[in-house]
């Protein structure tokens, strides 16, 4: 699916727990989630732990989508 | 009433000539030439070839669009119920001219077509468009592969819906069927490992598949001034799905406005997503979709905006397939809005 | 560790005032058995309501939504207990003697529990499909008390069908068996001294692990709080290791299929004659990256220092599980052992589709299950057990699934253990 938006000329990243599947498809930005129910966030965490969470995987994602990349990358969060 | 069935055979099979014939150019005839005479005796009488068509292979090669227009005219005027070409067995220009000729007359006639060849002739490269009969490498292969063929063309005739590859004979065309094998899985399993174990030759059953690479587009530059759209594969929707996009397998996508929302509340939207625990998207949403993070963003003109839709798919046993036609429909909706990047979330 | 295992092929059921198994039939008193479910008591907080009823292979009837099937046991000699950790106190089960009653099973279903339940057609089309369509099916109707947690339910109707397959199973206690097998795994070393030209197999089992619903139990412990690590393969025969999950009808592993591993089963069968069959390892599929790391490595480095020469790998669901797959696969064949893996499709309904999520090269023999999106027609059958209420919304169906003639069109996904991943139907795919 991030092929297609990638495709129609739209820089895109990919949020995503498994991390490998989107490397074997093919995403070029990926951005490592939490867990598959819980990508952007962490029910373990107390709500602003986790919303702060959520903030830096959001921002890791943005800066991502601001750097440009040759290859399928992951940005580490 | 039988069957109506135009062959296609080069000069060879025709008993014109070998090389120094392959020159000829197509000719038309009546009735059964050559192989034809096999698959006639096959359909006893439940269809028939009333006419075969032979051309010279270097003919073909060098006249393709001639060739080819010569022959449609003529299938296109006989209207045959299906088109045979070969077996070419492994026969490099005459599969070619087999595989060739009969992907036209399925593309343009809308004729069911057939042909049958070695695996590793050339002709095989279209066996994803045109179905191919797998078949020995020499014409003393003509003994098998003849009712295999004649079986599958009355299955095309008929309209019957086809076994799997393996089952009835053909070329793996890149559509998975199911079909009963003799033995359960973990026997079959339990075979190949020891084959495997001793260097000895197994087929898998299902061969790992290769995926096309797409460029990355160049980054955004300005972040502050950028419309950017959040898209996700973990299903989130407004509460009660009101698009009854399926858990499992899903059908469509769907498009939600998410202007003014501040935050996803477990009040108004919920996972439709069947694959994984929904407990804590369901509490809170915004866990799969970040929109309150965005919102915060957008505030603090991080971000231009948030694109005022979400695209929201179900990934759970959702064919990829499927899910690449749903992307590449939204993508040009967000293109056409003006969106500069998006965010794609996955569970 | 060597069991035996006695066959007592159960060739009716019954209701009766009394329960007990004699001449092949078994006779069962409804309230005995649910006296006995009911003495648990999260049962006891939980399920509202339980009520039997018995489906024999090509009746007209129709059981769906299925949760688990299992097959009753009774453990009557050597150490331990049915279902040890869960039922049974914990004790290392898989040596000694148990009896199966066997061409039986007992099933769970009613209103939903998680909506990946399942179908099980005795007759018609659906019927070829799972292989529980073959068995004298006990059916439990469970119903939840209001307001209970989805996740309590799971676990409370998961004790209810056990224990009233440990009813079931005690009543062949002394049941003299039609046909004993034994199965003898030995140790390393005594297998190697036994079988020294024989090339050494091991079995790598993979189980769901991806949440409160799709959860499986190894001795009452949660997999997904596990490392990778080595069972006998007759433990799993006393029901080491059981199904708490909802995932996908088609290629969950029940608790039966947990019992009657066909893996385990058709390796003991070349065991000593093609194979020295060493042991099994069970690994995960958790949702975090980390533990699908640290599990694939483990299951590698388990496989390098057994020794083994190949490994069957069996699968349970499929999306991310498909890269645990892929991850043991991988890293198994680059410490030189070679593997083969059974799987299932998602090809797509029209078949074009790629049919896993992951891919790599170096998973070259694979056994598939068929392709689960296949679309299916069930005619309406005579009796629903259960419920059609969920019919649309289990996974594999869609709005409109059930027609109003009362039958289902929908893909093969709904019907329990169409495309079972331990191989153990003859359905494929090419």
């Amino acid at each position: 699916m991030v092929k297609e938006i990638e495709r129609a000329g739209i820089p895109v990243v990919h949020v995503c727990t498994v991390t490998p599947i989107s490397m074997t498809v093919g995403a070029n930005r990926i951005v490592p989630a939490i867990a598959i129910p819980h990508p952007l966030g962490n029910p373990a965490l107390t709500p602003e732990e986790e919303y702060n969470l959520r903030k830096k995987i959001v921002n890791r994602a943005l800066e991502a989508l601001t750097t440009e990349v040759k290859d399928q990358t992951i940005f580490e969060v | 009433m039988s069957y109506r069935v135009v062959h296609y055979i080069n000069q060879f099979f025709a008993q014109i000539g070998g090389e120094e014939m392959a020159h000829i150019a197509p000719e038309l005839r009546e009735g059964a030439v050559g192989p034809g005479t096999a698959f006639d005796a096959a359909w006893n009488g439940e269809a028939k070839i009333v006419n075969t068509i032979i051309c010279g292979d270097s003919h073909f090669a060098e006249h393709e669009k001639e060739s080819k227009a010569q022959i449609l005219a003529w299938v296109k005027e006989i209207n045959p119920d299906l088109f045979i070409a070969g077996p070419a067995f492994n026969a490099g220009r005459y599969g070619y001219a087999c595989a060739n000729i009969a992907l036209a007359v399925k593309e343009e006639l809308g004729i069911p077509v057939l042909t049958g060849m070695y695996e590793e002739n050339p002709g095989a490269d279209l066996k994803d468009k045109v179905l191919i009969v797998a078949t020995t490498n020499n014409a003393a292969g003509m003994r098998k592969a003849a009712p295999t063929m004649a079986k599958l063309a009355m299955k095309l005739m008929k309209g019957e819906k086809l076994g799997a590859s393996c089952e009835d004979g053909y070329m793996n065309n890149g559509i998975r069927v199911n079909f009963f094998e003799k033995e359960r899985g973990s026997r079959r399993a339990v075979k190949m490992l020891l084959n495997k174990l001793a260097d000895k030759p197994f087929t898998t059953e299902y061969p790992m598949p290769s995926f096309d690479r797409v460029a990355p587009n160049p980054a955004v530059k300005d972040l502050s001034h950028a419309v950017v759209a959040l898209c996700t594969s973990g299903g989130i929707v407004p509460k009660g799905n009101p698009d009854h996009i399926e858990s499992s397998s899903a059908s469509h996508y769907g498009e939600y406005c998410i202007a003014g929302v501040e935050n996803l509340t477990p009040d108004k939207y919920e996972t439709a997503h069947g694959g994984y625990d929904p407990v804590y998207a369901n509490e809170d949403p915004d866990r799969v979709l970040p929109v309150d993070v965005m919102r915060e963003f957008e505030r603090e003109g991080k971000i231009g905006k948030l694109h005022d839709y979400f695209y929201t798919t179900v990934g759970n046993g959702t064919a990829v397939a499927n899910a690449k036609k749903f992307a590449a429909e939204y993508a040009q909706k967000l293109k056409q809005a003006g969106v500069n990047a998006v965010i794609m979330t996955s569970t | 560790m060597k069991l035996e295992l006695g066959f007592i092929e159960i060739k009716d059921i019954q209701f009766s005032n009394e329960s007990k198994v004699e001449n092949g039939t078994l006779f069962v008193n409804a309230d005995d058995v649910k006296a006995f479910v009911y003495e648990d008591d999260d049962v006891k907080a939980c399920v509202k309501s339980v009520c039997f009823d018995i489906a024999k292979p090509g009746e007209s009837v129709r059981i769906t939504p299925v949760k688990d099937v299992i097959e009753p046991r009774v453990k009557v000699e050597g150490p331990g207990g049915e279902f040890p950790g869960v039922i049974a106190k914990v004790d290392t089960v898989g040596s000694g003697k148990t009896h199966v009653l066997r061409g039986m099973a007992v099933v769970t279903a009613g209103p939903i529990v998680g909506f990946q339940e399942g179908i099980i057609d005795m007759t018609g089309p659906g019927a070829e499909y799972t292989p529980f369509s073959k068995l004298l099916n006990l059916v439990m109707v469970c119903t939840q008390v209001e307001g209970v947690h989805q996740h309590e339910y799971e676990h409370a109707v998961r004790i209810a069908g056990l224990r009233a397959a440990t009813f079931i199973g005690e009543l062949g206690r002394n049941v003299t068996p039609d046909e004993t097998k034994e199965f003898e795994t030995l140790g390393i070393r005594e297998g190697l001294e036994k079988y020294p030209n024989l090339p050494r197999v091991g079995y790598v089992h993979m189980l769901q692990s991806q949440g409160l619903l799709h959860d499986t139990y190894v001795y009452g412990v949660d997999a997904k709080r596990t490392l990778t690590t080595i069972i006998y393969p007759t433990e799993t025969m006393d029901g080491a290791i059981i199904s708490g999950n909802c995932v996908s009808a088609c290629d969950k592993n029940t608790t039966y299929h947990h019992q009657n591993n066909p893996v385990v089963a058709d390796l003991f069968e070349q065991h000593g004659k093609t194979l020295n069959y060493v042991c099994n390892i069970i690994t995960n599929e958790n949702v975090y990256l980390a533990d699908k790391q640290r599990s694939s490595d483990w299951s590698a480095k388990l496989c390098r220092l057994l020794d083994l020469d190949g490994v069957i790998v069996s699968q349970e669901g499929f999306g991310n599980p498909d890269t645990d797959l892929i991850m043991n696969t991988k890293k198994i064949e680059q410490v030189g052992v070679k593997t083969t893996i059974i799987t299932d499709e998602y090809a797509g309904q029209d078949g074009k589709s790629q049919s896993l999520a992951d891919a790599d090269p170096l998973a070259d023999a694979v056994v598939t299950g068929g392709n689960a999106n296949m679309v299916i027609e069930l005619p309406k059958l005579d009796k629903v057990i259960g419920t059609l209420d969920y019919v649309d919304k289990i996974a594999g169906g869609h709005a409109g699934s059930l027609r109003p003639d009362g039958s289902i069109e929908a893909e093969l996904q709904v019907i329990t253990g169409a495309t079972n991943e331990m191989g153990f139907n003859c359905l494929s795919a090419r």
